[in-house]
């Protein structure tokens, strides 16, 4: 079990319903790689773009067209901190891809300002990602990524992109922003995998 | 964006505390010799881990505040830790951890906050705080590396006892490529008249303007680096010229 830092006690300041090596926080930290992209919301579309390079589109008004769902999950930063029960609103992605014929098994990515990340697709489906724009009832935020980002709470949240702007499905599995620069190319927080091959 | 690659497994790895050294009221350099440490950039940061008698652990990353290879010789690299007022490790690290101890460290991490002496072009370091560390192991990295390319800091801190690395800056100011600008927020030391936060007057006055092609690299607490960091891309900087590191 590594060394014992004498007279270190801790705060223990995690707990059972936390992923290993995570903390509890109230706050809403904010990570990014640069700037915080404005963004409004009459300029934003939304593209998938498949691995025949068929494209298909959605502005604004056509995403908050769709039926929206109402998520409430726990989020887990690789930073460490993890945040209990937040509640945002958003389109989930098995209502995006219910139409878009794709074989692919990745996906990647592509935010405003260019950062990117990659997921296999099969976790974007079956209730488990939601292109939300809504956090704790009012519009997000755009340091949190408004007007809309990713939303992937099983992964860390690296992986759920801010100011998302598109997908681009792909056979075979390239690596993102935070990937290239030695993360996990996966990120399960209950498996601990922070930076690659953890 | 830039692409860097560094795709190896990170083991944890037993440090060894040779020195540590007080650098204001909240905040210390600790000093480690690290045997098999792969050298690092200058702006990656580390995991620390410490582990409690009854086998409870914690960690938390902290950024280097040396470059590698640097003045600091050998295999030794140095963290600077603030002691946040609710912190469960770095109270620790700041007030208990002494020379002689074993420390748990594992990396180096992060591919996108660095600086590389090979870069090119003009450097531009914004920190608030603690934001300092990583722009000071940039520092170093230039002046280890005997770079010409101008390096400017801005430096936001409360007051003139909150500024980590007083000697070191002062030292590496006196160099013609690096320029250091000291901001107080708070309260500012004799002759020094103005005090207050940073602001479109003080970021035209004293960074590299946009047609310098400055790379920029801003660090510290969020609201900080949030409000610099529209600052400049208001100013007319690429936002794609700006690298940002917030804490919590």
């Amino acid at each position: 079990m590594g060394i014992v830092s004498p007279g270190f006690g801790g705060r223990r300041r995690g707990g059972a319903e936390l992923p290993p090596g995570q903390y509890l926080t109230r706050e809403f930290p904010v990570l990014s790689a640069g700037p915080t992209p404005q963004i409004r919301t009459e300029h934003w579309e939304f593209t998938v773009t498949t691995e025949t390079g068929e494209r298909y589109k959605w502005d604004w008004a056509a995403l908050t067209a769709l039926p929206a769902e109402e998520i409430t999950k726990d989020i887990h930063c690789v930073t460490r901190w993890s945040k209990l029960q937040t509640t945002w609103k958003g389109v989930s992605l098995d209502t995006l891809l219910e139409d878009v014929e794709t074989g692919a098994d990745f996906a990647m990515a592509h935010s405003y300002g260019g950062y990117t990340t990659n997921l296999p697709l099969e976790d974007l489906l079956d209730g488990q990602s939601w292109i939300a724009y809504e956090y704790d009832g009012e519009p997000l935020d755009p340091e949190h990524g408004g007007p809309a980002r990713l939303l992937v709470p099983h992964l860390y949240f690296w992986k759920s992109a801010k100011w998302v702007r598109g997908l681009v499905l792909s056979d075979t599995e390239d690596l993102g922003f935070w990937e290239t620069a030695g993360y996990h190319e996966y990120g399960d927080p209950w498996k601990e995998q922070r930076y690659a091959g953890d | 964006m830039e692409r860097t690659a560094i795709r190896r497994r990170l083991m944890w790895q037993v440090a060894t505390v040779t020195d540590v050294r007080r650098e204001t009221e909240t905040a210390r350099t600790i000093v480690l010799d690290v045997p098999d440490w792969p050298g690092h950039l200058a702006g990656q940061h580390l995991d620390v881990r410490l582990t409690a008698e009854d086998g409870y652990r914690a960690s938390r990353s902290y950024s280097i505040a040396s470059a590698w290879p640097g003045s600091d010789s050998g295999s030794t690299i140095e963290l600077t830790v603030e002691r946040l007022p609710d912190g469960e490790v770095s109270p620790y690290l700041v007030d208990v951890l002494k020379a002689g101890d074993p420390l748990e460290i594992r990396g180096p991490v992060g591919g996108w906050f660095v600086w590389k002496p090979e870069q090119e072009g003009p450097v531009q370091l914004i920190g608030g705080g603690s934001g300092v560390v990583p722009l000071r192991a940039m520092l170093r990295a230039h002046a280890a590396a005997g770079s010409t390319t101008p390096m400017r800091l801005l430096y936001s801190v409360r007051r003139p006892d909150a500024v980590i690395y007083v000697s070191d800056l002062k030292e590496l100011a006196g160099s013609d490529d690096v320029d250091v600008r000291l901001v107080y927020t708070r309260e500012a030391p004799a002759g020094e008249p103005r005090v207050g936060r940073i602001d479109a007057e003080t970021i035209a006055q004293h960074a590299f303007k946009p047609a310098d092609g400055a790379t920029t690299y801003v660090c510290g607490p969020t609201p900080f680096v949030e409000a610099v960091a529209d600052l400049l891309v208001a100013a007319g900087h690429d936002p794609a010229q700006v690298r940002t590191e917030r804490f919590g």
